[in-house]
């Protein structure tokens, strides 16, 4: 899993891929149904999904003729814990930097009085 | 509520925006001031900075360690390379866990705003090794407590 997290982000780049992410979230569709919002080819999106697969964030199953995809959550999860710990990091060292500042404003306009 | 947000840009980078009710003065030496930094730069609940070393000039050595009350700890190497006085600093960092992780480059900018300041951060988004060896030092639990560390900072 820790592998794909690279290939995960670099697939994230794209905003086409980005929207089928979105799309899939909603729940399992076909390439035909993925190409229907975009102003592109059937191959074009095959393309995209074959990144979104190879980095772990899709998977597809067979149905007869049709090949569903829908998210691989294990992969997304993976990717987002690591973004998730540094918001959690930064979010709580710049709520302690709000009271910081407060405190010098506080001083200063005290100082100044 | 919260008001920092947090975007990646390609593959390679993180973009974290963070509006501070304060000067672009006030929040840029609060980010050179080792008085200061030692104040808020801490993440989980627990951890302190015994050591804050930093030499705020183009070249000039940045070095902090954090240590909790486990005796367990961490430390941040790291230079400067671009001081713009209240508008931004441009750095480079690397965590010791104890292994050095890659070079982080950090530019940050401080631009005033209607009601304070606006900070944005551009930093390198490590590899996936390096983000395994984060998540493996066990920050991870330890930052969910800072969520309710506000009261009683100072």
């Amino acid at each position: 899993m820790q592998a794909n997290l690279d290939a995960a982000f670099a697939a994230l780049a794209d905003p086409t891929r980005r929207a089928i992410l979105a799309r899939l979230a909603a729940g399992e569709a076909t390439v035909m149904e993925l190409a229907e919002p975009f102003e592109m080819t059937q191959p074009a999106i095959s393309q995209h999904l074959k990144v979104l697969q190879a980095a772990g964030l899709i998977q597809s199953r067979v149905d007869g003729t049709r090949r569903p995809r829908r998210l691989a959550k294990a992969g997304i999860e993976a990717m987002d814990q690591w973004l998730a710990m540094l918001r959690r990091a930064l979010e709580a060292n710049f709520d302690r930097l709000d009271q910081v500042l407060a405190n010098i404003e506080r001083k200063t306009k005290g100082a100044k009085r | 509520m919260s008001k920092l947000t947090l975007t990646t840009e390609g593959d390679v980078h993180v973009i974290v925006k963070r509006h501070f009710n304060a000067s672009p003065e006030a929040v840029y030496r609060a980010h050179i001031d080792p008085k200061i930094i030692r104040q808020w730069m801490l993440g989980p609940e627990g951890w302190t900075m015994p050591v804050c070393i930093n030499d705020a000039r183009p070249g000039g050595q940045i070095r902090y360690e954090w240590k909790n009350g486990n005796g367990k700890g961490f430390h941040l190497t790291g230079e400067f390379l671009e001081l713009e006085p209240y508008r931004r600093i441009v750095h480079v960092e690397r965590m010791h866990l104890p292994d050095p992780t890659p070079d982080n480059h950090v530019e940050t900018t401080f631009e005033p705003n209607e009601s304070g300041t606006l900070m944005t951060m551009r930093m390198t988004l490590p590899d996936a090794k390096t983000r395994e060896m984060m998540l493996a030092t066990g920050m991870e639990g330890g930052m969910e407590a800072s969520y309710v560390r506000l009261e009683g900072l100072l």
